[in-house]
Order: C-alpha cells, then sequence, then structure tokens
C-alpha cells in the first residue's frame, strides 16, 4: 500500500470504512438503472483492491515468464516474485513457506488430499498407511459446503470407504453429542469446515481435532469462510490440512492454498501429474518432486500468487483482528435489524457468539430468488438459492434461502439498504403492508 | 424500476393462483426435473390420447392432461401454470411448436415481440427474458413437459 494510514472508529469496533472503499474502484459504480451497488455477497467471492490488481499487473508488465523453468533473467524473476509471494501466503496463516501448495482453488485442494488418499494404492509401500478402503470411514459434517462433502463421497465411492456425518441442530450448530461414536477407530479422515458459508456459525476445531488424534485420523479443515475475515494460525489449529480460496479474501480468482503438515506432504502420493512435479521421468516410470513443487503440475498461476501475497498484505496491514471485529460488529447490527423485519426468519445462530458475517434469512411467502430480484433492482447484491449447501437446507427443511454476507468494505448503511430493499419486496408481493 | 415489466400481473395471478395443480392419474409418463443452481423442482405428468383413427401415441396425439406439484419461485411456478393452460387439448406437435416459440420468447433477451395467439398468457414472460439467471426458471416446467412427452411417445415405440 501507498499509505500508512489509521484504519477504524474509535469504541464501535468499526473501521474506517470510507477510506478503505476507495481501493476499490467497483464499490463507486451504479447498478441496475443507476442505484448505488450495495455488495453483500462477499461469502461468494470478494471484490478487488486496486493494490492486488496493481501487483499482479506489474507482475505481467515487469517479471512475466513461466517460473521454475528457463534460466534467463525473467524466468528467474517471476520465479523470486512466486517463492516470495508462498513466504508471504503463509506467513499469513502462521505456516511454513514449505508447507503451502498453490491449488486452482479450495476445492481443488479439498480433491487434492481426497485423491492422494486413494492414489496410495498404488503408492510406494511407505505411502500405503493412507490407503482408504472397505471397512474405513470418512467423517463430515451436515453444514458442508459441497466443495467439501462431495470429493468425499467420491473418496468412499472409489474405495468403499464409509461416509458418516456429524448432524446439525435447529440453531445451526454442529451435534457434537455422538463425537466419541462418529469419530472412532475405523476414522481415517475428518473433514469439516471452520465456519459455515450459510449460517456463519465458527466450529469448534479443538475438539474434533482431539478426538481425530485420538484415533489416528487426519484432520482436513475447509478454512473458505474464515481465513478471509479472521486471524487463522494453522500452528493453533492443530489440523492436518486446511484449505482456502484467493478470491473470497481480496485476491484473484484460480489461485487457491492447500497447508499440509510437512510431514504429511512428504508421504503422501500426488493427484495431478506432468511437468514440473516430477523427480527425473522415464520412459517406464517417474519420481516424484518434494512438496510443495510435488502438487503443482504444470505452469503455476504466478501473476495470481503475487496477487494474493498483495491481498495478504493489505489484510495485515488493516489488521485481521480488526477485520474480525469489523465484521463481528457488522453482523450484530445485521441480526438486530434483519431479525427484526416482521416475517423473516434468521438462518443460522441468531446472536453473534461463535459466528461470521454470513446471514441467511427466509422471508415469509417470498421465494428467495423473488426477493433477491427485488433486492437487486435496489441495487442491493445478494445470493439466494442452496449456496452449495444443498442437504444442509434440506435438513434445515428449506428449499432455499438469501445470504447478506460482508467484509471489512462494507457499513452499518449497507444494512440498512439491506432491511429497507427486504420491506419493499414484502409490499411489492403483497405479503405484508 | 423494471419489476413490474418483469412480474406483470398475470405472473403473480399464476403464481397465487396455480391453475391445473396437483398430480392426477391417468398419466402416461411423469418427469422431476430440478434447477441444479436453486433447488427449485417440479414434478410433472402428461396424458396422452391417441389421435383420432391412430393406435398409437405419435405427434398427433391429444395432450389431454398435464398436472405437476412444484417448490420454487413465482416465475417457475406461473410458467408451469401458464403451460397447462396452454397445452392441455393441443396435439403434441401443436404443443412442440408453442415449447419452441416460449423457448425463442426466453432467449430474446426482452426483445421478443411474442405471438399473443401462440403464446397467450406466456406473453407475459418477456420481462423474464432480460434476466439470464431467471431463463431457467420460466423454463423448468417446460422441459419437463418436453421430457415426460418423449417418455410416453417411447414407451409407445419400444
Amino acid at each position: 500500500m501507498t499509505t500508512v494510514r489509521e484504519f477504524g472508529r474509535a469504541g464501535t469496533g468499526l473501521l474506517d470504512v470510507a477510506a478503505i472503499r476507495e481501493d476499490f474502484p467497483i464499490l463507486s459504480r451504479t447498478v441496475r438503472d443507476g442505484r448505488p451497488l450495495v455488495y453483500l455477497d462477499s461469502g461468494a467471492t470478494s471484490q478487488k483492491p486496486r493494490q492486488v490488481l496493481d501487483a499482479e499487473r506489474e507482475f505481467y508488465e515487469r517479471h512475466n515468464a513461466a517460473v521454475h523453468r528457463g534460466a534467463h533473467q525473467l524466468a528467474e524473476e517471476a520465479t523470486d516474485a512466486y517463492e516470495a509471494a508462498r513466504e508471504t501466503i503463509a506467513r499469513f496463516i502462521g505456516a511454513d513457506a514449505g508447507e503451502v501448495v498453490f491449488t486452482k482453488n479450495a476445492t481443488e485442494g479439498v480433491n487434492l488430499v481426497a485423491y492422494a488418499l486413494s492414489n496410495s494404492a498404488t503408492a510406494d509401500e511407505e505411502l500405503r498407511r493412507f490407503q482408504v478402503g472397505p471397512g474405513d470411514e470418512v467423517v463430515v459434517t451436515e453444514m458442508e459446503h459441497h466443495a467439501n462433502l462431495v470429493p468425499w463421497q467420491q473418496l468412499c465411492q472409489r474405495t468403499g470407504a464409509t461416509l458418516r456425518w456429524f448432524p446439525v441442530t435447529g440453531e445451526g450448530r454442529l451435534d457434537l453429542s455422538d463425537l466419541g461414536d462418529l469419530v472412532n477407530e475405523r476414522t481415517k479422515v475428518v473433514a469439516f469446515s471452520h465456519q459455515s458459508n450459510v449460517l456463519g456459525t465458527v466450529n469448534p476445531v479443538r475438539p474434533l481435532v482431539e478426538r481425530a488424534r485420538e484415533v489416528g485420523a487426519l484432520t482436513v479443515l475447509d478454512a473458505c469462510q474464515s481465513v478471509p475475515h479472521m486471524p487463522v494460525d494453522v500452528s493453533d489449529l492443530g489440523v492436518d490440512f486446511l484449505v482456502f480460496s484467493g478470491h473470497k479474501m481480496l485476491g484473484p480468482n484460480g489461485i487457491g492454498v492447500l497447508w499440509g503438515r510437512r510431514e504429511l506432504l512428504e508421504a503422501i502420493p500426488p493427484f495431478i501429474t506432468g511437468g514440473s512435479m516430477i523427480g527425473v521421468v522415464h520412459m517406464e516410470y517417474s519420481t516424484w518432486a518434494d512438496p510443495p513443487q510435488r502438487f503443482e503440475a504444470g505452469v503455476p498461476m504466478a501473476p495470481q500468487a503475487v496477487g494474493l501475497a498483495a491481498a495478504c498484505d493489505y489484510l495485515s496491514e488493516v489488521g485481521m483482528d480488526r477485520v474480525a471485529g469489523h465484521e463481528h460488529a457488522l453482523t450484530e447490527y445485521a441480526l438486530e435489524r434483519v431479525g427484526a423485519v416482521e416475517g423473516v426468519r434468521i438462518v443460522g445462530p441468531t446472536e453473534a457468539v461463535d459466528r461470521g458475517g454470513a446471514v441467511s434469512f427466509v422471508v415469509d411467502d417470498i421465494h428467495p430468488h423473488d426477493l433477491g430480484q427485488v433486492l437487486d433492482d435496489r441495487g442491493v447484491e445478494v445470493r439466494v438459492g442452496h449456496h452449495c449447501a444443498w442437504p444442509l437446507h434440506r435438513k434445515l427443511g428449506i428449499v432455499a434461502t438469501t445470504r447478506a454476507s460482508f467484509y471489512l468494505y462494507n457499513t452499518p448503511e449497507d444494512v440498512d439498504a439491506l432491511v429497507e430493499a427486504i420491506r419493499a419486496a414484502q409490499q411489492f408481493f403483497g405479503t405484508r403492508p | 424500476m423494471q419489476l413490474d415489466a418483469m412480474y406483470q400481473e398475470i405472473i403473480l395471478d399464476h403464481y397465487r393462483n396455480p391453475h391445473h395443480k396437483g398430480l392426477r392419474d391417468p398419466h402416461n409418463a411423469e418427469a422431476h426435473h430440478i434447477n441444479p443452481t436453486c433447488g427449485d423442482e417440479v414434478t410433472l405428468r402428461v396424458a396422452l390420447t391417441p389421435a383420432e383413427g391412430a393406435d398409437v401415441l405419435d405427434d398427433g396425439a391429444v395432450v389431454s392432461d398435464v398436472s405437476y406439484d412444484g417448490m420454487g419461485c413465482s416465475i417457475s411456478q406461473a410458467s408451469t401454470s401458464v403451460l397447462t393452460d396452454l397445452l392441455i387439448g393441443r396435439t403434441v406437435a401443436e404443443g412442440m411448436a408453442t415449447l419452441d416459440a416460449f423457448t425463442e420468447l426466453m432467449q430474446s433477451k426482452g426483445k421478443g415481440e411474442p405471438d399473443e395467439d401462440v403464446l397467450e398468457d406466456a406473453v407475459a414472460f418477456v420481462g423474464v427474458s432480460k434476466y439470464p439467471a431467471r431463463i431457467k426458471c420460466a423454463l423448468l416446467g417446460w422441459m419437463a413437459w418436453k421430457d415426460a412427452v418423449s417418455q410416453s411417445l417411447e414407451k409407445e415405440t419400444v
């Protein structure tokens, strides 16, 4: 960033959003016949500050080359930029650079682990301890995003293992009462989200990790909705793997991170194979590079890594604790204001305790698609549907919900606009006077 | 405010008071369609009567009933209700022609000039075609109808 600024309004927990919003050109545009944009869909993807766009552009304009190939100057500069980005991103989550694998997104990170586990069957003797098969169990939760559910279903289908899951309570919390039974000596993997993308619920990592360790199961944490919004330190969490996507944390699309404990990354076989990830290649067989390169086949997304590192720098300068504080204040305000609208029901915890800034709700007699249409007509952009968590919606007996999700550039006035728009929809469809 | 153009009164009327709703027998085939982006769904049954003088079901068969059940937004539910008004009593060939006209309208990006003689109440959906995300909603019931009719005709040829 070009200037050092003081962020925040004393005593409120809120950031000085006006200064931040200047860095996000898109937030000053209008939509649908000149309406100011009220962007409440950061849970799907965040907007990008100039600093991130500039970093990516500068890479292309000054240093572009295929990294880890070639001996020319540009290749050196590109490789340095890529590896420096890895260090910045690793620092952002309290990790060592050697434990950070770049993937296309978090979804690919989960698939990488799931496929590595089934590939263990064809790997060297020493890797077979990760093999999953009939009689083994994989445990997920009912609140998972499809990205942290379908790959595990598929792993079980490929290997004959059994998928089990933690139920969700009516309040939108994990029901851990059967923890001791669900996670047992047959369990190979426990995969769960840090923060639900629908309910906003922040799940308790510690009891799950402690139980998984007791039985020797691997833990995989979907941190897509936590790393962008709160301080996350992998060494505090104690999980074995953690994934997140760059585009949800002010970074570019097309880059995500799989963090894994070094000894595990060293032990598991690759998922996608090809160039860059090899040790030696013969016509008959190949060997693998050390991690993280083992998991980064093909020319990697260096400009996006540089952009994501710039996003980490941006967030670090603001301070992740202050980002979390800001969103906490917004969430409290939204739960109170949206929850107070007659005919509206919050889906998920109604108190801002162990809860992040994804606020989903249903409005009596108005389908979310229709509600979203009225909101959009007023410039209020939210997500409607099942938010890639179909089983969760089915469990809660709802076809779809409307979700407002916040980030560091949102304001209490955005929440006010949302509330007004919900009331306007109720008037338009004649469900409330 | 473009909402009024999209949610024409005809659409809201069909949504609040859907026509021919509820699953009925007899039926030749049933199709269950889901919009995977939002989870909206419709189950739709078709009953066909062979054309006069024909002993098998073909393009000339008459759509003697369309019944359905579903959950979804006003657009998907109203569109299915309008469909039943339009297609019950028509031949399969006429129904397919109406489907083509409706699909064309939905792809018109708000610029369609629908033939009211063909589409009747369905002309009200022209505003929906301006919103790409909603076109699937409008077509949900229609695709289920097409599927159920195809299944009915296939059964006949087996």
